[in-house]
């Protein structure tokens, strides 16, 4: 309750939106459910929106609102059309984009979702989006000692920020565990165990903002990769070689004072519980010569399970990591060529990979992505389904004389959702394949001519 | 014989000959390469030990920031606060090598780390050293004896425990040097030819630059010549061998920054100076003696002695009276304790306490060089068998290096080379005494002797075939020498020049009616089966004794391997989770390490150039917690880092090392008292264990907490229970320990406030003498 005291009036904007354009005044929200996630690190919101053209004009873009803290963590961002009744439905994905509107009160920022078919007059349509929010739990106590547990705050709002009118909505946030130490409360306002019901609110106005403050118990491993350089390189002998450098972190309430490794040791479900010793990566199959090891060397705590559809690696960091721990490693791997490069009809060539990081639910800050293609490969292009960075480079490896062409793709805020496939298209003449060796065959040759040559050379200045 | 068919024939055999010695020696070269793989294949491509992490810490700096850099490097990583000059202080040619082999690797775009290089640097170079052996023993004996020898080296068991893969040490490079500056010496020696006095000068210049055991090249080597001259084998060949040796390997060892001027001022240098006066008073008197008529010259040498040892008497007093005024007589701890091996025991608990530096156990001859102990014998009577000027060399370098390796633990890796070359020697003799009686018995004597005259002569013709077509100098020298002296010389020389002629065949005769077939045969049996155990042994040796990186431990038990990596995650932990500058204290075995792996400042390292930092850390961790983290407070010590093996039962721990930390702490601190920590006597960490051993740090940081994790306290390396089992730090915090309590980390506590009213009352409370003791006490403190 306190919380809500000194939150209200910092975040209670009541807003109406008099100047905004008049387009958006068309569009009414029927129905709003949202589902807040917050059982790992990751906040996941699933977001229901039955949408009503209340207007005269058709209208082909609804647009979604977030405060700037949220736009600022905001990871990804999707939305889907149900079309159909209850058991028949299809969904339909649907482009999001950002969108500038000026007029936005206290830097709201917009979202953009563009329907296939215009609405028209009085039509209805249901919105499915998804979005992720990524270091949106804010741990509270910033530090705990070993022995505690971590309790971490998360913000939102009870009323869904939107640019339109919304008749009636719902809210409901998941935690956990039951342990909730304090949460707003908006009537009307629900706790059942480890859930919490925010609603129903009817004929809320356009930007209408209700702050609230959850306070609760979460132990999931807070695994933030602060930043991870995968290369991909393309061998047309027969193999693609990863190299995936981690720097791994603890993003929870740090460590205060001791670590004994007694406690840690014999109450492990008691001791150290916001903490994490296992990752587990999953790894496409047929994959072989895995190794895991950082700058002093290999580490050898790890499992590698393989099946025919996944692999799976199991490995833990030198140490336990607790909140504010770092540890640093490189995981390599090789799989087969033909699994993953194809040709075109035309005689390109492409690369066809997943995006995203291997580890399950850990949040990478910073994605680079290089694909080293091989030597005298030409018109690299690239086919990534959400916006990166990119630019190209050149790698000298293994007796080049050219260099490779390295197609560098970089990506902030990167969830485990992002693991979906990319292209890399190039042209690649296969007599190329052949440099290195004849480089080196003519060497020796050389080589021995020169040897023969001295053997039959008297250098010597009197006979 | 000399018909044209024969002489044809012998070109091919010849030719047939080198080829198959080139492949021979390409197998040894990976014999000796593969060897030392196993540490990669039964562990991992890593650095191993101690030493090799600062070699490998130097490499980097060097192959990150350039040459110039290297040599201006000061680290201010070691040694807080008084930091260390690496580019003056360290033998730079392990590193310049791995740094130029990196440097080539990537010019030619092979992306290989520093550490991959480094890394496979030692094996890369036992294959040199191994062919090295074979340039050497053919120079001394023949190309047979010189296989043979280059085979034993490229496993000999003594080496491979300095040269695994991973085993990044100055010796790894050094060995090999060492045996190419004996090889161009010998080869001097043999042809006379300035050409290979200049390399051999330039081969010593990278033996200095390499390893302190340069100091055994520069002091057998004038030996050698001395020996020579009092054999009277003084010839002008041997002047060519040594004099540009001595003048330009001087030169070139002044160059190297951590020798700089020894090379001129000290005691270890001085024997090659007043050989190579000697050297040249010889050469004086046989010139005077070529152009004076005898009589003439009798009253010349009158003379000359008369006054001369007059001079002589009153240059050596002077000498003599330099060097005794300098404390250590002008030679350095380590090779005092060399000549005399008792003076570290008595004077240098530093040097006392490393076990390499420790006299051998006899085992340990058996385990490095197997075999080759009951060989050597045979062949230093083969190398009797004649003597040459080379053979004597090769009995010289066995008879020192045995002396040596006996003083200490670490120079049976000189000793190594030269029983290879012996037992080559020696092998190869037999074999072809065994080899050619069975020959003789079963092929009769007349269809017999023209091949083994083939056989017998072409090992030897080679080089001299060699010299014919080097250089006709030496020729001419060859001749001169051979008409003044050594009459069995002139012998063999004859023998070599006339090939296969009628002289010879008596001689074979002579030699092959000595065996009889069945025990020839036996022989050879008996002999292929002492190579076959020998080869047992040292791949046993390589895979089992000498691969293990020892910062990796693993156990095997019933579900099989278990890995003991507690060195690596503490020093992962630290590099991590600790700040940049903060300042981590520990035993100084720990030093290269820590600085390596975890990347963070120590405060003493495995350089032991400072006794007096080793001896405050030591007096810090037996001191009681109070004063020790005053000490280590004053060193702005952040952490305290421990290696405890209680809890696993691994033998060296610091609790083990502990009264060697007593022992220099105590010779430089005398409130430290070694008989304080012992009862009767006795070292104990029991509840028999005198008050002073229960309250120092360093138990108190090994068994904090150590009662809960068994319930007893029961230190399995001590095989006891430990005497004080529940106490609580007050001025030191446990911040990590590892996953088998291998390695403990304690951080400092912050000082705490001081709070008036409870200063007062202690103030007042305390008598004069409390407080005078306090005095006393940060006065022994040199930190503060």
């Amino acid at each position: 309750m306190k919380l809500i005291r000194l939150a209200l009036p910092i975040w209670s904007l009541v807003l109406l939106c008099v100047l905004h354009a008049s387009s958006s005044q068309e569009i009414q929200i029927v129905n709003a459910e949202r589902r807040i996630d917050l059982s790992s690190h990751i906040v996941k919101v699933f977001l229901t929106l039955k949408i009503e053209n209340t207007g005269t004009s058709p209208v082909s873009d609804v647009l979604l609102a977030f405060p700037p803290t949220q736009a600022n963590h905001l990871a990804l961002l999707k939305a889907q059309a149900a079309t159909g009744k209850r058991k028949k439905k299809t969904f339909t994905f649907l482009d999001v984009y950002p969108a500038e509107l000026p007029e936005g009160p206290n830097g709201t920022k917009y979202f953009s979702i563009s329907l296939h078919s215009k609405l028209g007059a009085g039509e209805v349509v249901t919105l499915e989006v998804l979005y992720m929010l990524t270091h949106s739990l804010d741990p509270f106590p910033e530090e705990i000692s070993q022995s505690e547990s971590q309790l971490v705050y998360y913000r939102d709002s009870a009323i869904l920020l939107s640019p339109y009118q919304v008749k009636q909505q719902i809210t409901f946030i998941k935690t956990p565990s039951s342990k909730i130490e304090s949460f707003s409360m908006v009537e009307p306002t629900n706790r059942a165990g480890a859930e919490l019901k925010y609603g129903p609110y009817e004929n809320r106005s356009p930007h209408s903002y209700s702050p609230v403050i959850i306070h609760f118990e979460n132990n999931n491993p807070f695994a933030v990769v602060e930043e991870l350089v995968r290369e991909i390189e393309i061998s047309h002998w027969g193999s693609i070689q990863i190299t995936e450098q981690y720097k791994l972190a603890h993003a929870g309430a740090r460590h205060k004072g001791v670590f004994s490794r007694v406690e840690y040791q014999s109450r492990p479900g008691h001791s150290g519980i916001s903490s994490f010793r296992h990752l587990l990566a999953r790894l496409p199959p047929r994959v072989h010569s895995v190794y895991y090891r950082d700058e002093i060397g290999n580490i050898s705590s790890s499992h590698l399970r393989l099946d025919s559809k996944k692999s799976e690696l199991e490995f833990e960091p030198r140490y336990p990591l607790f909140g504010g721990w770092k540890a640093t490693f490189v995981i390599g791997y090789g799989l087969p060529l033909e699994d993953f490069l194809f040709e075109l009809p035309d005689g390109k060539r492409y690369l066809n990979f997943s995006f995203g990081c291997p580890l399950v639910e850990t949040v990478v800050n910073k994605l680079t992505v290089k694909v080293v293609l091989p030597e005298g490969s030409l018109d690299p292009s690239v086919d990534v389904p959400f916006p990166v960075e990119q630019y190209l480079e050149k790698k000298y490896s293994y007796l080049d004389v050219v260099g490779r062409t390295v197609v560098v793709l970089e990506k902030n805020n990167v969830v485990p959702e992002h693991n979906s496939p990319f292209q890399v298209y190039y042209h690649f003449n296969p007599i190329f394949m052949l440099a290195e060796p004849i480089m080196l065959t003519t060497t020796f040759f050389l080589l021995f001519i020169t040897c023969v040559a001295y053997l039959h050379i008297d250098l010597s200045i009197s006979k | 014989m000399s018909s044209p068919e024969t002489a044809s024939e012998r070109t091919v055999r010849h030719a047939f000959g080198n080829v198959l010695a080139f492949f021979v020696l390409l197998l040894i070269g990976v014999l000796a390469f593969s060897i030392r793989l196993f540490s990669v294949i039964k562990y991992e491509s890593v650095i191993h030990e101690f030493d090799p992490y600062f070699n490998y810490r130097v490499t980097q700096f060097l192959t990150k920031n350039g040459i110039y850099d290297f040599w201006n490097w000061f680290d201010d990583r070691t040694w807080y606060p008084l930091g260390r000059v690496i580019g003056g202080t360290v033998y730079p040619g392990l590193t310049l090598t791995a740094g130029t082999l990196w440097w080539v690797l990537h010019s030619l775009n092979i992306p290989l780390s520093v550490e991959t290089v480094c890394v496979f640097t030692a094996p890369t170079f036992s294959a040199f050293a191994s062919w090295a052996t074979y340039l050497l023993t053919k120079e001394v004996k023949g190309p047979g004896a010189g296989l043979a020898a280059a085979t034993l080296l490229g496993m000999v068991p003594s080496y491979i425990s300095r040269s695994v893969a991973g085993s990044y040490d100055n010796e790894a490079v050094a060995i090999f040097a060492l045996i190419f500056t004996f090889f161009l010496y010998i080869k001097t020696l043999n042809t006379g030819s300035l050409f290979y006095a200049t390399l051999n000068a330039i081969s010593y210049f990278y033996m200095v630059c390499s390893w302190g055991g340069y100091t055994f090249i520069i002091n057998l080597i004038p030996i050698h010549v001395l020996l020579c001259i009092v054999t009277g084998r003084y010839s002008s060949r041997l002047y060519i061998a040594y004099a540009p040796l001595v003048v330009l390997g001087t030169l070139l060892a002044a160059l190297v920054p951590v020798v700089g001027f020894n090379a001129v001022m000290t005691s270890e240098h001085f024997a090659s100076f007043l050989v190579f006066i000697i050297l040249h008073v010889v050469a004086l008197v046989y010139y005077i003696k070529g152009i004076l008529s005898p009589r003439m010259f009798k009253v010349a040498v009158t003379l000359v002695l008369s006054i001369g040892l007059a001079v002589c008497c009153a240059v050596i007093s002077i000498l003599i009276a330099v060097v005794a005024s300098s404390p250590t007589k002008g030679w350095s701890g380590r090779s005092l304790s060399l000549l005399d091996p008792t003076y570290a025991s008595k004077y240098i608990p530093i040097i006392a306490s490393v076990s390499e530096h420790q006299p051998p156990a006899w085992p340990s001859y058996f385990m490095d060089i197997n075999v080759l102990a009951f060989l050597v014998p045979a062949g230093i009577i083969a190398c009797f068998l004649p003597l040459s000027d080379a053979s004597s060399f090769a009995v010289l370098y066995i008879v020192t290096s045995v002396y040596f390796s006996g003083v200490m633990v670490r120079l049976m890796l000189v000793l190594a080379p030269a029983a290879c070359i012996m037992s080559g020697i020696a092998l190869s003799e037999a074999f072809d005494a065994l080899t050619g009686s069975i020959k003789f018995q079963l092929l009769g004597f007349s269809t017999e002797n023209s091949q083994v005259g083939v056989g017998d002569a072409s090992p030897d013709n080679a080089p001299a075939q060699k010299n014919a077509v080097k250089s006709d100098a030496s020729e001419n020298t060859l001749k001169d020498r051979t008409s003044r002296k050594n009459k069995k010389k002139e012998k063999e020389r004859g023998k070599e020049e006339q090939g296969g002629q009628s002289s010879l065949q008596s001689q074979i005769k002579m030699r092959l009616q000595v065996l009889p077939l069945e025990s020839s045969i036996i022989g050879v049996f008996l002999l292929i089966m002492l190579g076959a155990f020998y080869v047992v042994h040292c791949v046993w040796a390589a895979a089992e004794a000498y691969s293990a990186p020892s910062i990796v431990l693993t156990s095997h038990s019933q579900n099989g391997l278990h890995v003991f990596d507690d060195f690596r995650e503490a020093y992962a932990w630290l590099r991590h989770n600790t700040e940049v500058d903060d300042k981590v204290a520990s035993w100084w075995d720990y030093g290269y390490q820590t600085t390596a792996m975890a990347n963070r400042t120590v405060i003493v390292d495995n350089n032991t150039w400072n006794n007096t930092h080793i001896a405050t850390v030591g007096t810090a961790m037996s001191s009681p917690e109070k004063a020790a983290w005053e000490i280590f407070n004053s060193l702005d010590v952040k952490y305290v880092l421990v290696v405890f093996g209680g809890l696993v039962g691994y033998p060296s721990d610091d609790i083990n090392k502990f009264l060697w930390m007593v022992r220099i702490g105590g010779g430089v601190f005398p409130h430290i008292k070694e008989p304080d920590y012992l009862r009767d006597g006795q070292y104990r960490i029991d509840s028999q264990a005198t008050p002073t051993m229960l309250n120092c740090l360093m138990y108190k940081l090994s068994y904090y907490r150590f009662v809960d994790a068994d319930g007893k306290g029961f230190d399995r390396v001590r095989q006891t229970e430990i005497g004080k089992k529940h106490f609580k730090l007050t001025h030191f915090e446990e911040v990590f320990t590892t996953h088998h309590w291998m390695v403990r980390i304690y951080k400092l506590k912050p000082p705490k406030n001081r709070i008036r009213g409870k200063a007062k009352k202690s103030k007042s409370k305390a008598s004069s003498i409390s407080s005078s003791k306090k005095s006393t006490k940060i006065k022994k403190n040199p930190w503060l």
